[in-house]
């Protein structure tokens, strides 16, 4: 296979032609804040999370890495100023509809949105933006996993990989705008229409999909 | 291209011809025709029961006269709309007919020889007798293209249409390659009308360039902005007009299926198109080898649900593909992977409108309309406070000034102008100082605004800028699919911040947090909605600040339109004691006099309706409507 030299916050990175520069940056060890990317569809991205943003030399806005296929001399910054400001900002407005109760929560401390506020140096709480939380239900219906749909980043992984494996699949987006989330058809407790395979579950970033063995509280409630 | 059996229009032309002369040709030789504006704008203003009050009438008078059923002449602001073509007479239009005006002019005009001056809008040509169309301000600027045929032709008659220079486009394209039809679009410098403006040649031509087959070709008449409705005139009074250039389409790219995507709220537009579809495939415009030669095309409609977003182009895509309307990252372009992966053209109504005049006519004379960089028309659906609200066609570079207050007629009941909305909820506001503006692609976009759809909604004194924004991106919001961060988490936030301002409820750091996000979803979302969503904020931001602040720090809306913020208020130096015709407009009981005879206002009762103001006899002129609210001690 072919590869290209680029060159990412000044650090020479070599990949194949074809790939991406969100997959060349984390496979070289610099990270980009990202939720919706999977190395499955890099092919086909899904670009729902809008915070992968990179300034590239030579372009006059910010890009998303996940869509942007790598090239012989390309001059890219995770760190440029408005590139901070679009991922800051869209992570801001995730947090703002998220309920933030992470002592509480089973994957504190495992969570992708902690971790990218981290590197980004926002807090959980926002004080720019009003709070927004969804009241769904939550649905525990599956013997392995808990759904608490409040808490979903709408990054679409475990649509995707649902949907890919073999078998009819259980769960898909449904609704738009504001209220759009993931369901199962007819918004059916999910534990009617699952296998448990629990590939979703492990493929959350967030505290929406997690294992019964790490929410016990959930569990019992 | 090899032609199989030579089979060309002229037969059917002469057919044509005889038809349309069977109709309207005895003007000139004794009988006369009427014709009535049946497009939706008709309908709802009550063209039905006037055509039936035509028809009941002329069989009681037994007059010989047939009645043609045609489309939408733009004039939507004077339907219904009668035209009468007596021997010996101009043809004359007459506005806001009803069915006593229908008959009377029947007997007056047809039976009698009085043209009835008082109901006249418009003669078509010019005449001693009675005004014209040319001598309204309006004729100097207006130049129809796509509008030409509507309201002049039945569009359920194809014959009509061919008789008016129909399908001689597709008969010419037919006889050169499809190169030289791309690069004849080309040369017209034709910019796509669905909104972006991107040059349709090259998009032609990148289609056609594209590997991979089957290649499809789409009419984008989703038409989802509130208030435009120049796709649906066109679609309703002219469908032929965009068949014949959606076949050239595919002829050029090398397609075999073409589709037009309509919404199902168009029902009469639907219906229209399926007829045209029926004629064009029993003339052997669409079918195999088309009018004998090899090329091969047919057409399907699909009904669009009515989502905003299926009008974006990858949505569209997806929605005919039986997936949810939900857009994709682009690059890959549709015209190259588009449905079902294929390379894929697609363009608006109006774009393919354009068509069939550049190959009929040759791209010099298109390009010769309009400026060097947005050649051609442009249509806009004028509504608002103007006073000749309808459909308006001018050649690219006709400013804004020229627009609404020659063509429009300016604002309705000696109102001041303040700002002029262009483009739907993409659009942007622009204010007074940008009336000299030439409408084109690039100088709105310069200004902040876009060509967007075509809609063109003219504001005044009474319209408040910060309300505006709110309404527009109220729509955006609502219509957001969902799928990405900045457009549904931001948009929503953005509307929060205009709800509270416009409730007088707006803190100090609102306008500054809502210009952000407005920068943030622009520049961060994924598709055409979320990045032009905020155009309406950051234009009224950008030229009507002062309203913005006005609200946030005084607590005032300056054009007292924020029901939260105004209140009726009786000035009791002016109450005349003795006079008491307020207090009895007031549905709610909310007016009663005081210890002194002087009229109070309740306010914890009064709903704000705004009965009592003109109530107030204007000699006393007691009564004021004012904002910031302030009551009575
Ligand atoms: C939210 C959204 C809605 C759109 N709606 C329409 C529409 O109703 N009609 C249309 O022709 N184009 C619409 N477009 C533009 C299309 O995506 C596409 O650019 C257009 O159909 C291309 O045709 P053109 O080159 O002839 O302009 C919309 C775009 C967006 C982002
Ligand atoms: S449940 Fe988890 S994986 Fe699925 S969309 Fe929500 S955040 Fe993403
Ligand atoms: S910008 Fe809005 S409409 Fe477009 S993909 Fe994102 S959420 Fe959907
Ligand atoms: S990772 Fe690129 S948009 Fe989500």
């Amino acid at each position: 296979m072919k590869t290209v030299t680029l060159s990412i916050d000044g650090k020479k990175v070599f990949a194949h032609t074809g790939e991406k520069v969100l997959w060349a940056a984390l496979d070289n060890g610099i990270y980009i804040p990202n939720l919706c990317a999977m190395r499955e569809n890099s092919e086909e991205p899904m670009t729902a999370c809008r915070l992968c943003f990179v300034e590239i030399e030579g372009y006059a806005q910010p890009v998303t890495a996940c869509t942007e296929p790598v090239r012989e001399g390309l001059e890219v910054s995770t760190r440029g100023e408005r590139a901070l400001r679009l991922a800051r900002s869209g992570l801001e407005l995730l947090l703002a509809s998220h309920p933030i109760e992470c002592a509480r929560c089973p994957v504190n401390r495992a969570c992708e949105l902690q971790r990218m506020a981290a590197h980004l140096g926002i807090k959980l709480k926002t004080r720019r933006l009003r709070k927004f939380v969804h009241e769904f239900p939550i649905d525990s219906s599956s013997p392995l996993f808990v759904y608490d749909p409040n808490k979903c980043v709408l990054c679409g992984r475990c649509v995707f990989i649902c949907q890919k494996l073999p078998g009819t699949p259980a769960i898909g987006f449904a609704h738009r705008g504001f209220d759009r989330r993931v369901t199962t058809c007819g918004d059916e407790p999910i534990g009617n229409r699952c296998g448990d395979c629990t590939e979703c579950v492990s493929a959350c970033p967030s505290g929406a999909l997690v294992f019964k063995s790490r929410s016990p509280a959930a569990d019992g409630s | 291209m090899k032609v199989l059996s030579p089979v060309s229009l002229s037969g059917i032309r002469a057919q044509a011809a005889q038809h349309w002369q069977a109709t309207f040709g005895g003007w000139h030789s004794g009988r006369p025709v009427i014709t009535v504006g049946m497009a939706t704008c008709g309908r709802a203003a009550g063209a039905m029961d006037v055509l039936q009050a035509l028809r009941d009438e002329l069989a009681r008078l037994e007059l010989d006269c047939p009645v043609v059923e045609v489309g939408c002449t733009g004039h939507c602001y004077a339907e219904p709309l009668v035209t009468i073509y007596k021997p010996g007479y101009p043809a004359i239009c007459y506005g806001y007919v009803n069915p006593v005006i229908a008959r009377t002019l029947l007997r007056e005009f047809l039976q009698g020889d009085n043209p009835c001056p008082e109901f006249v809008l418009g003669a078509l040509e010019t005449n001693d007798l009675v005004p014209s169309f040319a001598d309204f301000p309006r004729a100097k600027y207006e130049t129809r293209l796509l509008l030409k045929n509507c309201g002049q032709i039945d569009p359920e008659q194809i014959e009509h249409y061919i008789a008016n220079g129909g399908y001689a486009a597709l008969e010419k394209a037919l006889q050169i390659t499809p190169e030289e039809v791309i690069t004849e679009i080309k040369e017209a410098r034709l910019r796509g009308r669905g909104g972006a403006g991107f040059p349709t040649g090259e998009k032609w031509e990148m289609c056609r360039r594209a590997p991979g087959r089957p290649k499809y070709v789409i009419c984008n008449a989703d038409e989802g902005d509130p208030g435009a409705f120049m796709d649906r005139a066109v679609l309703e009074s002219d469908p032929h007009s965009v068949l014949e250039s959606l076949i050239i389409a595919g002829y050029a790219i090398g397609a075999g299926q073409g589709y037009i995507y309509v919404r199902a709220e168009y029902p009469l537009a639907v219906q229209r198109l399926r007829l045209a579809l029926r004629q064009a495939r029993q003339h052997n415009l669409l079918g195999r080898h088309i009018l004998g030669n090899a090329f091969s095309f047919d057409v399907r409609l699909f009904l669009g649900s009515g989502a905003f977003i299926c009008g974006e182009e990858t949505a569209l895509i997806a929605s005919l593909e039986g997936e949810a309307g939900i857009p994709r990252h682009r690059p890959p372009y549709p015209a190259e992977h588009g449905l079902h992966g294929k390379p894929t053209l697609i363009d608006n109504v109006k774009t393919l409108g354009c068509v069939r005049h550049i190959i009929r006519d040759g791209a010099k004379a298109f390009a010769a309309i309009g400026t060097q960089k947005s050649t051609g028309t442009a249509v806009f659906a004028l509504a608002g406070k103007v006073v000749n609200t309808g459909l308006v066609e001018v050649p690219m570079g006709t400013t804004l000034r020229q627009i609404i207050f020659d063509v429009g007629g300016g604002i309705p009941k000696g109102k001041r102008f303040k700002a002029v909305q262009i483009g739907g909820p993409s659009g942007a506001c622009l204010p007074e100082s940008a009336l000299d503006l030439p409408v084109d692609f690039d100088s709105l976009t310069d200004a902040g605004a876009m060509m967007g759809s075509g809609g063109m909604v003219v504001l005044d004194e009474d319209d408040c800028m910060v309300e505006i924004a709110r309404y527009f991106l109220q729509f955006t919001q609502r219509e957001s699919c969902g799928k990405c961060t900045f457009c549904r988490l931001g948009t929503r936030q953005m509307l929060a911040i205009l709800d509270d301002i416009t409730k007088g409820k707006g803190k100090p750091e609102d306008i500054a947090v809502l210009a952000e996000l407005a920068e943030d979803v622009k520049a961060g979302s994924l598709c055409g909605l979320g990045k032009t969503a905020p155009n309406p904020v950051l234009s009224t931001l950008r030229y009507f600040r002062d309203e913005y602040e006005a609200h946030v720090k005084e607590g005032r809306c300056p054009a007292l339109m924020c029901q939260d913020l105004i209140n009726y208020y009786i000035i009791p130096e002016k109450c005349e004691r003795s006079c008491d015709a307020c207090v009895g407009t007031c549905t709610v009981e909310a007016i009663s006099p005081n210890s002194k005879r002087i009229k109070v206002i309740d306010q914890a009762k009064c709903v704000k309706c705004g009965l009592c103001l003109p109530a107030c006899p204007i000699k006393y002129g007691a009564i004021i409507k004012q904002s910031p609210p302030q009551v009575q001690k």
